[in-house]
C-alpha cells in the first residue's frame, strides 16, 4: 500500500502543476456565471436551467480529466522512461497500477470538490437552500463512476500504445454507454437473433454509468435517494473498477518494457 | 565458441553479489511468421562484493538486454539470474541495489528533493532518516543548490546527476549502471568515474555495462565481453591485457573478432 500511495501522491502533484484542472474550471466559472448573468422573462426564479447547465460542464471536465489523466500515465511513463528508474525498485507491476489508479482517482475526487463547491455556491446564492444530502450523493456517485471510467481508461492505456487513440476510444464507450446504455435492452428485443443476444450480453456486460448520473436530484431538490440504493451503486462501480484494474494488470505484468 | 576465462575474482567461500545461469532471452517479432532473435544466449557470469565488474560488447551485443533482465524488465526464455541469492522476478531483489539508466528522465514537474522523498518512500526508508540521506546525496552528486528547482530547467548533465542521485538514495550495496557516461562532456564523466571509485573504497559493488574502454580500463576490476549475445571472455583487465599483450582496447577487438576492413 506505501509504493501505492507514493505513485498516487505523484500522480496527484502532476494533476495540479499541469494547467488541464485550472482551464476546464475556469471555463466551467466563465460559462456558469456567463449564463447566471442573463435573466429570461425577468423572472429571477428561474435557476433550473442554470444548475443543469453548470452540472452538465461539471459532468464534462470531470470525464476530461479522468480519461485524459489515467489515458496517459502508463504511456507517458514509458515514453518519457522514467518507468525504467521506478521499476527499478522494490515496486511491483500491481502496485504500479494500483497507485496510478489511485492518484488518478483521488485526483478526480479532488477536482470534483473543487467542481461541487463552485456549483453549491452558485445554487444558494440564487435559491438560499441547500439540499445537503442530495447533493452528497450526486457528488458521491458522480466520484464513484468516475473510478470505473479511469479504471477502464488505465486497461486502455496498457492496450493501446498511443494516449490519444485510447482517449478517444474510452471517451466513444464512456458516452456511448451513458447516452444507449440504458436503451440498449429495449433495442435488443426488437432484433432477430442472433443480433439480439449480442445486443443483450452487451446490455448486461457494460458498466451502466449512467446509473451514476443523479443530476436531477440537486437540479429539482429533490429529496435523496435510498441509502442502500447508494451503497450498492458504489459496489456495482468498486467491482467494476476491480475488474478493470485486474484486467490490466494481467495484460501489463508480462508485458515487456523494451 | 566458449567464453575464455582469464581469471575470476573468486575468493575461497566468498558468494557471489550476482549470478547469471545460463541465460537465454529471445524476442519474437510481432510480424508475420514471427522470427525469434535471440539477444542473449547462454550467459553465464558471477560478479562478488566490493568488485567494479564491467560488462562490455559492440553495439547489439545483448549488454542492455542483460541489465533489462536483471531488473525484471525483460522476462527470461531460458535459465536465471539472481541478486543477493533472490531470483530477480522477485521485485525484493531490487532493494539493495541503485540502477542508473542510459538515458536519464525523471518526472519533470518534480523538484530533485521531490523526486529523491519519492523512490526513499519506495525503498521504506524511515521518514526521520529521509531528509539528512537526500542532502547527503545531493550534496554528493553537486546538485544541493539546485534542489528545489523543477527538473525540467536542469541541464543534460544536471540530469545525470540527479539519475545518480536516486541511484544512491537506497545506500546500495550494488549499483547497476547502464552506459553512465554516455553523452556526458569530460567532466561530467570524470566525475562519474570519481564517484564509482569513491564507492568502490566504501566496499560498494558496482556492475557497469560501457562502451568507453579507457574508463573500463581505468575503474574496473573484472570485465566480461559479449558479442553477439554470447559471452567471449571475462577476467581481470591486467589478465586480459597480459594476455593480448596490448591495451583493452584492442584486446576487447581481437575477442570480438573485429579484424580492421571488415564489418
Amino acid at each position: 500500500m506505501n509504493n501505492a500511495l507514493s505513485v498516487a501522491s505523484i500522480v496527484i502533484k502532476e494533476l495540479y502543476r499541469r494547467k488541464d484542472f485550472y482551464v476546464l474550471f475556469v471555463l466551467t466559472a466563465i460559462i456558469t456565471l456567463l449564463m447566471g448573468s442573463l435573466h429570461f422573462f425577468n423572472d429571477d426564479r428561474i435557476v433550473r436551467y442554470l444548475k443543469e447547465i453548470c452540472l452538465l460542464l461539471i459532468w464534462i471536465s470531470a470525464l476530461a480529466i479522468a480519461v485524459g489523466t489515467s489515458a496517459r500515465q502508463i504511456p507517458a511513463e514509458r515514453e518519457n522512461r522514467t518507468i525504467f528508474p521506478l521499476l527499478a525498485k522494490p515496486i511491483t507491476r500491481g502496485q504500479l497500477i494500483a497507485g496510478k489508479f489511485l492518484g488518478c482517482w483521488l485526483a478526480c475526487g479532488l477536482a470534483l470538490i473543487v467542481f461541487y463547491f463552485f456549483f453549491g455556491v452558485i445554487s444558494v446564492s440564487r435559491e438560499h437552500q441547500w439540499a445537503a444530502a442530495s447533493f452528497f450523493q450526486a457528488l458521491w456517485l458522480h466520484w464513484w463512476m468516475l473510478g470505473v471510467v479511469v479504471a477502464m481508461t488505465l486497461l486502455g492505456s496498457v492496450v493501446f500504445a498511443a494516449p490519444s487513440s485510447n482517449g478517444t476510444i474510452c471517451l466513444l464507450i464512456i458516452l456511448s454507454i451513458l447516452l444507449l446504455g440504458r436503451h440498449l435492452n429495449k433495442v435488443a428485443v426488437q432484433l432477430a437473433e442472433p443480433m439480439s443476444g449480442v445486443v443483450s450480453a452487451v446490455y448486461f456486460a457494460v458498466p451502466h454509468l449512467e446509473l451514476f448520473d443523479v443530476r436531477d436530484l440537486v437540479v429539482h431538490n429533490w429529496d435523496p435517494i435510498n441509502w442502500l440504493i447508494c451503497v450498492g451503486a458504489t459496489l456495482y462501480a468498486a467491482a467494476y473498477a476491480i475488474f478493470f484494474l485486474f484486467a490490466t494488470w494481467l495484460v501489463f505484468r508480462r508485458q515487456p518494457l523494451v | 565458441m566458449p567464453a575464455q576465462a582469464v581469471t575470476t575474482a573468486k575468493l575461497p567461500g566468498m558468494k557471489p553479489i550476482l549470478k547469471i545461469e545460463d541465460l537465454v532471452v529471445e524476442y519474437r517479432t510481432r510480424e508475420f511468421g514471427q522470427r525469434v532473435t535471440v539477444a542473449v544466449n547462454r550467459l553465464s557470469l558471477e560478479v562478488f562484493p566490493g568488485e567494479v565488474f564491467g560488462f562490455l560488447g559492440p553495439n547489439g551485443a545483448g549488454k542492455t538486454t542483460t541489465v533489462n533482465v536483471l531488473l525484471g524488465f525483460v522476462p527470461v526464455t531460458r535459465g536465471a539470474a539472481y541478486i543477493f541469492n533472490v531470483n530477480v522476478r522477485d521485485p525484493i531483489a531490487r532493494q539493495r541495489i541503485g540502477y542508473l539508466p542510459e538515458l536519464t528522465y525523471y518526472y519533470k514537474f518534480l523538484t530533485a528533493e521531490e523526486l529523491l522523498r519519492f523512490y526513499a518512500r519506495i525503498f521504506r526508508i524511515p521518514r526521520a532518516e529521509i531528509g539528512p540521506r537526500i542532502d547527503e546525496v545531493l550534496k554528493l552528486v553537486g546538485l544541493d543548490t539546485a534542489r528545489k528547482r523543477p527538473i525540467k530547467t536542469y541541464s543534460k548533465g544536471m540530469q545525470q546527476r540527479i539519475g545518480l542521485a536516486q541511484a544512491l538514495i537506497n545506500e546500495p550495496d550494488l549499483l547497476i549502471l547502464d552506459e553512465p557516461t554516455s553523452g556526458l562532456d569530460p567532466i561530467g564523466r570524470m566525475n562519474v568515474r570519481e564517484m564509482i571509485q569513491r564507492l568502490k573504497s566504501k566496499g560498494k559493488t558496482v556492475f557497469f555495462s560501457s562502451h568507453e574502454l579507457g574508463e573500463v580500463e581505468t575503474v574496473c576490476d573484472r570485465v566480461a565481453i559479449l558479442h553477439q549475445g554470447e559471452l567471449k571472455a571475462t577476467g581481470r583487465v591486467s589478465d586480459l591485457v597480459e594476455k593480448y599483450k596490448c591495451n583493452l582496447e584492442q584486446a576487447f577487438l581481437k575477442v570480438i573478432g573485429y579484424e580492421p576492413g571488415h564489418e
